[in-house]
């Protein structure tokens, strides 16, 4: 049987919380039986600054790194950060695209103009984009930082893993405070 | 049991498996997690040291003393303590001694990108090279091994890629643990005075030709025969880059880069047509093998810069070009900032606009280099704002007299700071030297030093004092300030800039994301648009909640101007404000008011 892995990847803004979704993805996964890898930068850009995760499963993985034009699902938690990534996607991979819109300084300034029509110009090259509203999905289930969980609950139907794994390893990795409003989100993100 | 661990965390846990009792290390992106992660098993002692030479000499006592020691740093750290290094080569370590050394290529978090491959060569110490964290933590088992068998110091290179990415590893229960420790002297092993290091000297060469033929049947160093018609020799990450990129090709695998097993690399090299090394950086790895007189393809087509990938492997040895994929449309770049709230903003927003020479550091802080804080002019390595501040004022003479200042984080001030601020008391500079003390390590994720109060492993200790400590070394102008006073750091500045001889400024507050040390966190601001004149001196902080709003973006009769040339105002995102009134205490207009 041939190998085939499939690489996600997670990019968005430091302080999304784009590591702890993809560590959730990442047992997910191995929860699941298949081998899987996961590489991020760690240090300068927790301060704000552009943030990425990849993850990569199958039988069997080597890198923990896709080369560019090898995603099969990019995950942008912010939307223009989506543009920065654009190049990692497989011509016929899929994208998930946080609405949000957090400025960078140089935007902040009035230096930069923040891109418009970004959407339009992501399915230029992949037809296969899903738009979210993940803030609003997070604040509806009562926990505007649960927008990572809401995006993972998209993502976990392009997956094909149980969704009884899916609630184990959420119940884990939240405490009891925020369970509630993240596996709301989740579910949420799945209907979505 | 099987879990996911990142690099570091599995060489933490492999150390612990394998009855380790002392590690000693200092905190530096990407080799951080190791030792705090090791400091959290059971029965074992993990110290933060002021700087990495302390902790591989405190890991070279540990070792001679019969201890199973790890001294662990980033890559630059080892320059650091490079000197003890070259020397425990000389001594060898009695019990086991393996330093870690954390590289990272494409400098994510780093002031350069060294091949750290070369101390290896350079000290003529053996080196292991994991490529993931099950074999993270099985190398650092056959460090220790090797260190105790051969009485060497063993180095274990990681890169970034290795540290912090995760996999799958299978825990282990620790084997027995043996005490070995002793009080023991053998002064003609570990006195190297000239006569006796001629002797170790030629042990080490000894040492090395031994070393060369375990590597020969060292099972860490395999060959993966699939096609005869190309064959790559590679190690560490790049091993998977390779694999990934190319999984019908021969490999040669080295889980150990120095020495190399040359009867092993002819025999791979004999069985295929062709020949790459896939390695990252230097040409480690090639430059040997062609000195063994074999040929071999690698940076003719690989870059000897930053950190590979499969795609890039993939399109070197195939010789497609990336350009196949068009580009995306630019977008502005998102770089890291210093955070809303930071301690280190107001100091900088008054230090940018001195006119002097500012000579900084390594730390959170280097990022106030960039506009518009503008607060830093150079940053060379842990420690150097105070030295070249010192060297500066006496090169410049009159003309740095209150134009040159040294600016420094806690951390880095206790690293490599104290030796040269005694410098400028013992050879009388005339420059100023801001210690920004947020008590912790911040940039490499709130570690402990000797001026916290605590150690890594969550003890009380003794508490550096910076301003007791200023005056022992003869520095009579000491002065503190609260980095969230504008008013005071500019005046505080301005006097000290003024006085003859040696000052130190100490702007003294917590990291605003160190919950223990209590930071000033207050209530969270908004601009009062009926007030805003549109100045913007509050974009001046690069505070990033703080953001401008063109008039010609909003709704016609929504906005009031209250200058004729005003073109829009400033808004502050509250949910993100932390109160720290930098910008409220710059704003003229009476804006900045407290959210309701």
């Amino acid at each position: 049987m041939k190998n085939k892995v499939t690489s996600v990847y997670m990019v968005g803004v430091g302080g999304q919380g784009i590591i702890r979704a993809s560590d959730i993805l990442c047992e997910v996964i191995m929860r699941s039986g298949l081998d899987v890898k996961k590489s991020e930068v760690h240090g300068m850009a927790q301060r704000g600054g552009s943030v990425t995760s990849h993850v990569r499963f199958g039988k069997k993985v080597y890198s923990p790194l896709a080369p560019k034009g090898g995603v099969d699902i990019l995950v942008a938690f912010e939307r223009l950060e989506v543009l920065r990534y654009l190049v990692y996607v497989k011509p016929d991979g899929r994208v998930i695209l946080s609405e949000l819109e957090l400025y960078p300084p140089a935007v902040n300034l009035g230096a930069a103009a923040y891109p418009e029509r970004v959407a339009e110009t992501v399915r230029k090259r992949v037809s296969d984009v899903k738009e979210v509203n993940a803030t609003r999905i997070a604040v509806d289930a009562g926990n505007i930082k649960a927008e990572n969980t809401a995006l993972l609950g998209v993502l976990s139907t392009y997956l094909d893993i149980d969704e009884k794994i899916w609630n184990e390893v959420l119940q884990e990795a939240f405490p009891p405070k925020v369970l509630e409003a993240n596996l709301k989100a989740f579910a949420a993100g799945r209907a979505a | 049991m099987k879990v996911l661990m990142s690099g570091n965390e599995a060489i933490a846990r492999g150390a612990y498996e394998h009855g380790v009792r002392f590690a000693a290390g200092y905190p530096g992106t990407p080799s951080t997690e190791i030792m705090e992660a090791y400091a959290q098993y059971e029965g074992v002692y993990a110290e933060w040291s002021p700087n990495e030479k302390v902790a591989l000499e405190a890991a070279i006592g540990a070792a001679v003393a019969g201890e199973k020691a790890m001294a662990v740093m980033k890559h630059v750290g080892v320059n650091v303590a490079a000197d003890p290094l070259f020397t425990a080569s000389y001594t060898g370590t009695n019990r086991a001694l393996v330093l870690i050394s954390a590289d990272d290529p494409s400098m994510h978090s780093s002031q350069n990108e060294q091949d750290n491959r070369n101390y290896a060569k350079f000290a003529k110490v053996p080196m292991l090279e994991p490529s993931d964290s099950q074999e993270a933590k099985a190398f650092i088992k056959i460090a220790f091994d090797l260190s105790e068998q051969f009485d060497t110091p063993v180095m274990l290179r990681t890169t970034t890629r290795v540290a912090h990415s995760k996999s799958i590893v299978t825990l282990e229960e620790p084997g027995v643990f043996e005490d070995k420790t002793a009080v023991q002297t053998n002064a003609s092993k570990y006195v190297m005075v000239p006569g006796n290091s001629r002797v170790r000297r030629q042990l080490v060469e000894k040492r090395t030709a031994a070393l060369k033929e375990f590597a020969e049947k060292f099972e860490e160093n395999r060959i993966e025969m699939k096609s005869k018609e190309v064959g790559i020799i590679t190690s560490g990450m790049p091993y998977n880059y390779a694999k990934d990129a190319f999984p019908e090709y021969s490999f040669l695998k080295l889980g150990m880069v120095y020495p190399l097993p040359e009867k092993l690399i002819r025999k791979f090299a004999g069985k295929v047509k062709k020949l790459y090394v896939v390695e990252e950086l230097d040409p480690f790895l090639e430059e040997q093998i062609k000195a063994m007189g074999i040929e071999v393809t690698g940076k003719a087509i690989l870059p000897f810069s930053n950190e590979l990938d499969p795609g890039i492997v993939k399109n070197a040895i195939s010789g497609c070009s990336s350009n196949d994929i068009p580009a995306a449309p630019e977008v502005p770049p998102r770089p890291p900032n210093l955070c809303p709230g930071c301690p280190h903003r107001g100091v900088f927003y008054v230090l940018g606009k001195l006119g002097a020479f500012l000579s900084g550091d390594i730390g959170c802080y280097t990022l106030a280099y960039m506009k518009p804080l503008e607060g830093l002019h150079s940053t060379v390595c842990m420690g150097a704002s105070v030295s070249m501040a010192h060297g500066m004022s006496k090169a410049l003479k009159d003309k740095g007299k209150g134009k040159v200042v040294a600016v420094i984080g806690d951390s880095t001030f206790v690293h490599s700071g104290m030796t040269p601020l005694l410098n400028m008391a013992y050879n009388g500079s005339d420059a100023v030297v801001v210690i920004c003390d947020n008590s912790t390590t911040a940039m490499t994720g709130m570690q402990e030093h000797p001026a916290t109060g605590y150690t890594l492993q969550g003890q009380p200790a003794k508490k550096l004092d910076f301003v007791a400590l200023s005056k022992v070394f003869g520095i009579e102008n000491v002065q503190v300030v609260d980095p969230y006073d504008l008013k005071q750091i500019r005046k505080v500045m301005k006097e000290e800039l003024a006085n003859a001889g040696p000052s130190v400024v100490i702007a003294e507050s917590p990291c605003v994301l160190f919950r223990r040390a209590n930071p000033v966190i207050g209530k969270p601001f908004r601009v009062d648009p009926d007030k805003c004149n549109g100045c913007k001196l509050c974009l001046g902080l690069n505070c990033s909640p703080i953001s401008w709003r063109p008039f010609a973006k909003m709704a016609e009769g929504t906005y009031r101007k209250k200058t004729k040339n005003q073109e829009g105002i400033a808004v502050i995102d509250s949910l993100y404000c932390t109160g720290c009134t930098l910008c409220q205490q710059l704003c003229k207009a009476g804006a900045i008011v407290e959210e309701e």
